[in-house]
């Protein structure tokens, strides 16, 4: 497959239906910032699950904060107690493994989770950690100077995000 | 030709240095105005500290006395998981005779990588970031009459926070206005974020007559001053001004300047009251307003943690 038969509310259709039998019995959505927060927004409403979903943000576990800063992104917000749940993480692109690990990091802060599960809609490989999901909608190859992220219209309807690389 | 450069940006205007927030950009404020809320979450989580400072060493150093304001600085840089040293210079190495470029050579090579400044001298925290190394960034916690940025920003993050939208406020400054750095760096940020209507109120012994220069109405008028405002700012009366002759006494100027419920109800019934603190009740506030629904200023101490944390982890984030 290549980056531009990529079709974004089809591999959506993939995730939710790959998602369901993950979604334990009290278990939490959390989105990654942002393409993985509209995810598991629209992920909550299609499974019907109560409550509110969670947004997760990467920014303050980066480990590039030395070299890029502080990275804009909105705080962290997990309407429901972590402790001894499962939380179900979601993420739209997969890639080297480093914002997986920074949020993780960043759940713990909130307490102790019964179980962290990781689904996303595009692994692009290229993992730098050992870190792989339990579901994941389509896989591609992007040469690593290639960008991929998940957008969404006014109306809610998704698509992808590609600036292609040398 | 070699361009002048704000002395707190990079080339590519990211903000290395917190020494004044005169000729900050917008943008840069509310970035970490941006960034201070994502601190405030920080509060009510079970860990009540972010890694981003780990393995580095910030050096507070205290040329002046202030408890409270190292002590904002002290929890802020730890909730970032600093190592803090404070350093209490006015009783240390400046006593012996040790300049100041020595001393900051000396704790440079201690490896800091971040100086917390307070000085009596305005520009002091200047000359210090001229000289350190391309690594080390320096916050100014006042200096002199000059700035106090760090307290300009968190009086912004409190406006914000209540009142949402700058560009349409009345916001009046009141009390000893000519030696007050919170004043200066407050008037220097509200016109940035496009506040309309600043007003400058106190006794003409305590509020210059230029200030009409900076875009600032002065008022030696009480209830002309605070009258319709939405945003009130006591400063503290600084005793030590009093024996000067600027004024005729405390309870002189209580009775004219001094907020009390009664004056205060001249401002905006959803007016917000602030102070830097300390504050010296029955001096310049009353009691029933400082302790009273439209008083903010614990929510201010609490918004200068996660102010301090922004600023921090802002400048530590951007390279020379």
């Amino acid at each position: 497959m290549t980056v531009n038969q990529l079709d974004a509310e089809a591999l959506y259709a993939q995730l939710l239906a790959g998602v369901r039998p993950l979604v334990r019995h009290d278990a939490a959505l959390a989105g990654v910032w942002s393409g993985g927060a509209w995810l598991a927004e629209r992920l909550q409403r299609d499974l019907g699950l109560e409550g509110e979903h969670g947004v997760i943000s990467s920014a303050l576990h980066r480990d590039d904060f030395s070299r890029r800063g502080m990275s804009s992104a909105e705080p962290t917000r997990l309407p429901f107690s972590v402790d001894g749940r499962p939380i179900l993480l979601i993420d739209d692109v997969l890639y080297t493994g480093r914002t997986t690990r920074a949020v993780i990091n960043e759940l713990f802060d909130f307490g102790r989770p019964a179980s962290v599960t990781l689904a996303v809609l595009v692994d692009r490989g290229g993992r730098e950690l050992p870190i792989e999901p339990a579901f994941t909608a389509a896989r591609i190859a992007l040469p690593p100077d290639a960008r991929l992220r998940l957008a969404r219209d006014a109306a809610g309807h998704f698509s992808f995000d590609v600036q292609e690389g040398d | 030709m070699l361009q002048q450069r704000n002395p707190q940006l990079n080339s590519n205007g990211e903000l290395i240095h917190l020494l004044s927030i005169e000729g900050l950009p917008s943008a840069v404020i509310h970035q970490i105005l941006d960034t201070a809320g994502t601190f405030l979450s920080v509060n009510d989580r079970e860990v009540k500290k972010v890694p981003l400072l780990r393995g580095k060493s910030v050096f507070n150093l205290f040329f002046e006395n202030s408890t409270r304001t190292r002590t904002t600085f002290e929890i802020a840089a730890k909730r970032l998981s600093a190592d803090v040293v404070n350093l209490d210079i006015a009783r240390s190495s400046a006593a012996k005779g040790e300049s100041l470029l020595d001393t900051i050579a000396n704790l440079s090579a201690m490896h800091a990588d971040m100086f917390v400044v307070r000085h009596s001298e305005s520009g002091a925290p200047y000359l210090i970031a001229k000289h350190c190394a391309p690594h080390v960034h320096v916050v100014n916690a006042g200096d002199g009459r000059h700035a106090h940025p760090t307290q300009g920003l968190l009086d912004m993050y409190t406006i914000r926070h209540y009142k949402q939208d700058f560009t349409n406020l009345t916001v009046a400054i009141v009390g000893d206005i000519v030696h007050s750095r919170v004043a200066r760096s407050d008037i220097h940020a509200l016109t940035t974020l496009g506040v309309p209507e600043i007003r400058a109120v106190g006794p003409k012994t305590l509020v210059p007559g230029d200030l009409n220069e900076m875009g600032v109405r002065v008022c030696h008028d009480m209830a002309e001053g605070i009258r319709g405002a939405d945003v009130i700012i006591m400063l503290r009366l600084q005793n030590e001004r009093m024996s000067g002759a600027m004024l005729p006494s405390a309870g002189e100027f209580f009775k004219n300047y001094g907020l009390t419920p009664e004056k205060l109800a001249l401002a905006k019934p959803d007016c917000i009251v602030m102070h830097p603190g300390p504050i010296n009740r029955g001096v310049e506030i009353d009691s029933a307003v400082a302790d009273g629904r439209q008083s903010v200023i614990l929510p201010q101490v609490t918004f200068g943690i996660a102010v301090r944390m922004a600023v921090m982890s802002t400048i530590a984030g951007n390279n020379a």
